[in-house]
């Protein structure tokens, strides 16, 4: 009998299985180290997820903007990141999208912390 | 042989960087966290280190999917930064050491650790972050990166890394040399970026790990991944790295090591920081 995978809730650790079904969605974030693969990517999103090969399940998480349609698409936090960068969003913006939170409220929580 | 001074333990975040570009050190979101560094630079200005072993997880800077090693020490006589892709400004080169490399990668190899060497290999805000957090100037100090995997499951376990640290530290008093060396841990605390749980921090268990380092340095070896993550968030996990910094130091026995200074924040972005310095009894 195989155990069935332990859960953390929210959290989607980036194991073998998402790294198999994120591979093409990481590769083209990866790109986005540089300055001229963000500049095509802005200039033709559908034709730059196309030569990245993409399936219907990424391209339509990269359309959405939304982190947690990436991450269930095989998206990893650190390549994703630099998709995000390309919005200019920050961290904060991120983790509000994320949890449904404004980012004020999110800033909030995160002080919260410090009283933990 | 060798001198090891000690260790230090920095958070590293990308927006720390945009902080130091633009003069922010003083301004009241970033004072506390600012302020706890002048006295480890007044110790360090104290020691006066040769060179630093930089412990560190590359955030897909250098690394790819398509190869991801374990562990990876640099080999190269100058380590460039680059584009991340998020808008932090590119920092100058940092100069090498080929011969501590070198004797690094033998001794490591020779105990059995499958590491990958590096020639050429850059360096992110992780590597480049704590050098200028602990040296605001020019960079007095030649560096060894030591690449630890926290992007990809499964990740080395926290007994694992304690091995390779305390490898590390065994090799830099065992090389044959007048230097004096420093190693720095770059990463953590608790933090989650990822996910409907973005923003988790857990206070409580940041304070204990800081304490542990101190005179129960294994105390967290007894934790797998998976726990870990629970335990600090998805990317707190990069307190591996304090792990082998402090293992490097030598003697889990109590007094081992003397805490020099240490800082705790929350939060810098969506992260509780934290600051060690340990000075080798």
């Amino acid at each position: 009998m195989t155990q069935p995978a332990r859960q953390i809730p929210g959290t989607t650790p980036f194991d073998g299985t998402q790294a198999r079904k994120g591979y093409a969605l990481n590769k083209m974030c990866f790109s986005f180290n540089d300055a001229a693969n963000r500049d095509a990517f802005v200039a033709d999103e559908e034709g730059y997820m196309r030569r990245y090969g993409l399936n219907e399940e990424q391209a339509a998480a990269i359309r959405s903007r939304q982190v947690l349609q990436l991450i269930a698409a095989g998206g990893n936090a650190y390549y994703l990141a630099k998709f995000a960068g390309i919005f200019k969003l920050d961290m904060q913006d991120i983790g509000a999208q994320q949890t449904g939170m404004s980012k004020a409220e999110f800033q909030a929580k995160l002080n919260a912390a410090a009283f933990q | 042989m060798a001198q090891l001074i000690g260790g230090l333990a920095t958070s590293h975040i990308p927006a720390i960087g945009n902080a130091i570009a633009r003069g922010l050190q003083q301004e009241t979101y970033w004072k506390p966290f600012f302020d706890g560094y002048p006295p480890v630079r007044q110790w360090l200005g104290e020691e006066r280190p040769d060179m630093v072993v930089v412990f560190y997880n590359d955030h897909g800077l250098n690394f790819f999917l398509d190869k991801m090693p374990t562990f990876a020490v640099g080999a190269a006589a100058q380590y460039h930064n680059a584009d991340e892709g998020w808008g932090i400004p590119t920092t100058a080169p940092l100069n090498g050491d080929l011969d501590l490399s070198w004797h690094l990668i033998n001794h490591l190899v020779d105990k059995e650790f499958d590491i990958t060497t590096c020639q050429e290999m850059l360096v992110d805000h992780a590597c480049t972050l704590p050098l200028k957090l602990f040296w605001p100037g020019d960079c007095p100090v030649t560096i060894v990166p030591v690449a630890i995997n926290t992007v990809q499951f499964p990740l080395p376990s926290a007994k694992r890394v304690y091995a390779l640290g305390q490898a590390v530290g065994d090799a830099i008093r065992s090389w044959d040399s007048t230097k004096k060396v420093a190693v720095i841990a770059s990463g953590g605390l608790s933090h989650q970026l990822d996910g409907e749980r973005a923003g988790f921090i857990n206070k409580a268990f940041d304070l204990k790990f800081m304490d542990s380092l101190v005179n129960d340095p294994q105390w967290a070896t007894q934790f797998n991944s998976l726990d870990l993550v629970e335990q600090t968030g998805s990317q707190g996990v990069e307190l591996l790295m304090w792990l082998a910094m402090r293992a490097a130091l030598g003697s889990a026995a109590p007094g081992a090591v003397r805490e020099v200074h240490r800082n705790y924040h929350i939060p810098i972005s969506n992260t509780a920081t934290g600051l060690m310095a340990l000075a080798c009894a």
